[in-house]
């Protein structure tokens, strides 16, 4: 506006103000994450140090190596990696085909099954703990990755089918319609026609899911003894006694688990902004 | 005139076909996900209910006796109440996650609404603060509560020792966390500073489908940046908005990870629903009882889901 010519003082008052808004903003959202990685990067002793002085403290990579060293962690590690991307495999290729069916088809009772799936994800996990307890006992998968795969489907499968069922309807009809009259099956159709197309979203999808499996807590906490994930191996981290928490290998294991998510969140950007509004807005 | 009369049957009675076919199809493509839904939600959920009548253990689930309503309420010959609803601690939780819902998502919201605003302006550093934005949400819940009780640690905390020990008598820092109902507000400041961003993220997408010539029309009348907000932004903003609301609300209502990472099983039973819910369930391994508590919690959510959705009138699709 003309502000800025009009009356220029109340124009870079409000400019000041609103960059004081800005920095105070991004202050707050940084501050713990940063806190945090300075944290890592310091010697235990100097924990007791004011801030000032913490802060230039000298800079060690030792609770890394410690971390890395911790044979807890590299098992946590691969046992995360195991059930997220196990519960996320079945979820996009359940939840894309079951996509397919609801964005495409016209068939009684659909809407009843939107209904179930929507309902799925708004499910407190506590509601399904003691009954997937004594199932995952019985089928003789307690502390086992398989276990934890089987439960994580509960929240991975209905946000896979929802989000790509949004983006399934967005797909032109003609695609699916040429495929038809070349006399491709519906299975050919799904995979060699609408899985390219589909290829952003399932991307997308398939990340948000894992970050959601990567997070898991409870049921990792519940369903496993030994074999335990990495944020229940970060929950319990512990030093030599109960009252000395070793900060400085609890805050490096958390960046490490951390900085891979951040990575993939900051190149996908613009897609998981995409996938939530599509998953959250939409349903 | 009968060639005229049947053709168009024909083709009625073959579309039929295609359709019926079609939804074949859309059967078995919807059977994995329906099997497995019905296999990790479904015969879960049903056995919850099952254990929430019967007195079982844990350890032994195959060894269950029928008590009606008796984990929910009973009160033995000697007076002494056993059902969970008699149980002071349950309904300290129950407040507590009320508590914690109403707050972190209100301060969320309203927080959320002004980064929603400010990214959404013209500004050097906007596509930087986006990103920033995606930080909190991106940490992994457990990350983000082992950040911040390092922060609230009374010896060495930013927070507990450096923040609140100008509060405290002898100069020393606060145990924040020791009593459940100071600790509920500390996992507020958790909850906020973890999911204001998804929040603004959704509030965001909301104002960026709002349309441009009609601020430009509010100009030219000269209504002012507040008015316009009020009166267009807001009641424009409120499918999103809502939607938003309703998710947030259902997550805070079933909180956990949070507050059991940093209070630990015991006091984290008192500040939410599902704590109470797991440390009756699992660590006291009262299969029967804590499966009444689950039951109690899936009622409440589903409640306030019906509530939310007829209120509101929130459609979803």
């Amino acid at each position: 506006m003309n502000l800025q010519r009009t009356n220029p003082t109340l124009y870079y008052l409000q400019r000041t103000a609103f960059y004081v808004l800005v920095i105070a903003i991004t202050v707050y959202l940084l501050f713990p994450f940063v806190w945090a990685v300075i944290t890592s990067f310091s010697k235990a002793g100097n924990l007791f140090l004011t801030p000032g002085a913490f802060l230039v403290s000298p800079k060690t990579l030792e609770n890394y190596a410690q971390v890395f060293n911790n044979p807890a962690f590299q098992r946590g590690l691969l046992f995360s990696v195991i059930a997220a991307v196990g519960a996320v495999a079945i979820s996009i290729i359940f939840g894309s085909f079951a996509a397919y069916a609801l964005g495409r088809f016209r068939f009684a009772g659909k809407q009843v099954v939107m209904y179930i799936i929507l309902a799925v994800s708004v499910f407190p996990q506590i509601a399904v703990l003691g009954g997937l307890f004594t199932l995952i006992r019985a089928a003789g998968v307690f502390n086992n990755p398989v276990g934890l795969i089987v439960s994580y489907l509960i929240f991975t499968i209905p946000f896979t089918v929802w989000v790509l069922t949004s983006f399934v309807r967005d797909i032109p009809g003609e695609l699916e319609e040429a495929a038809l009259v070349d006399g491709a099956s519906p299975l050919q159709t799904l995979f060699l026609v609408l899985f390219p197309v589909m290829m952003p979203a399932l991307v997308t999808t398939g990340l948000l899911a894992f970050i959601n499996a990567w997070n898991e807590y409870l049921f990792a906490l519940t369903f496993t003894s030994s074999n335990r994930t990495v944020p229940v191996v970060i929950a319990n981290y512990s030093g030599a006694s109960q009252y000395d928490q070793p900060w400085g290998p609890i805050m490096a294991a958390s960046i490490v688990v951390t900085v891979p998510l951040i990575i993939l969140v900051l190149v996908f950007q613009r897609n998981i902004v995409s996938g939530l509004t599509a998953g959250a807005v939409k349903g | 005139m009968t060639t005229n009369a049947t053709t168009p049957t024909r083709t009625v009675v073959k579309t039929r076909g295609i359709e019926a076919a079609r939804a074949r199809t859309a059967l078995w493509l919807l059977l994995p996900t329906l099997i497995a839904i019905a296999l990790v939600a479904g015969y879960p959920l049903w056995r919850t209910i099952f254990f929430a009548f019967h007195e079982a253990n844990l350890t032994t689930p195959d060894q269950v006796r029928y008590v009606g309503f008796q984990n929910f309420w009973f009160t033995t010959e000697d007076g002494v109440g056993i059902g969970f609803l008699q149980d002071p601690k349950w309904w300290q939780a129950v407040k507590n996650t009320l508590l914690f819902t109403v707050v972190s998502v209100f301060i969320e919201t309203v927080l959320g609404m002004i980064i929603a605003l400010v990214v959404n302006s013209n500004f050097k550093g906007r596509a930087f603060l986006r990103t920033a934005m995606l930080v909190p949400w991106a940490i992994p819940t457990v990350v983000s509560a082992q950040m911040w009780a390092y922060m609230y640690n009374d010896t060495f905390g930013l927070i507990g020792n450096g923040l609140l020990s100008h509060f405290s008598a002898d100069g020393k820092g606060i145990a924040l966390l020791a009593d459940p109902d100071k600790a509920v507000w500390a996992m507020i400041a958790v909850d906020v500073w973890k999911t204001t961003s998804f929040m603004a993220l959704l509030i965001l997408a909301g104002l960026q489908s709002l349309p441009s010539d009609m601020y430009e029309a509010a100009d030219m009348d000269g209504a002012s940046k507040w008015t316009q907000f009020w009166r267009m932004t807001l009641p424009l903003l409120r499918p999103a908005l809502l939607v938003a609301l309703v998710f947030r609300s259902l997550d805070s209502l079933r909180v956990f990870d949070v507050m059991y990472v940093m209070l630990g099983p015991v006091t984290s039973s008192s500040t939410s629903m599902t704590g109470y819910a797991r440390l009756t369930l699992i660590d006291n391994s009262l299969l029967g009882m804590g499966s009444a508590v689950a039951v109690a919690i899936f009622l409440i959510i589903m409640v306030i889901v019906v509530i939310y959705v007829t209120a509101f009138r929130v459609k979803f699709d």
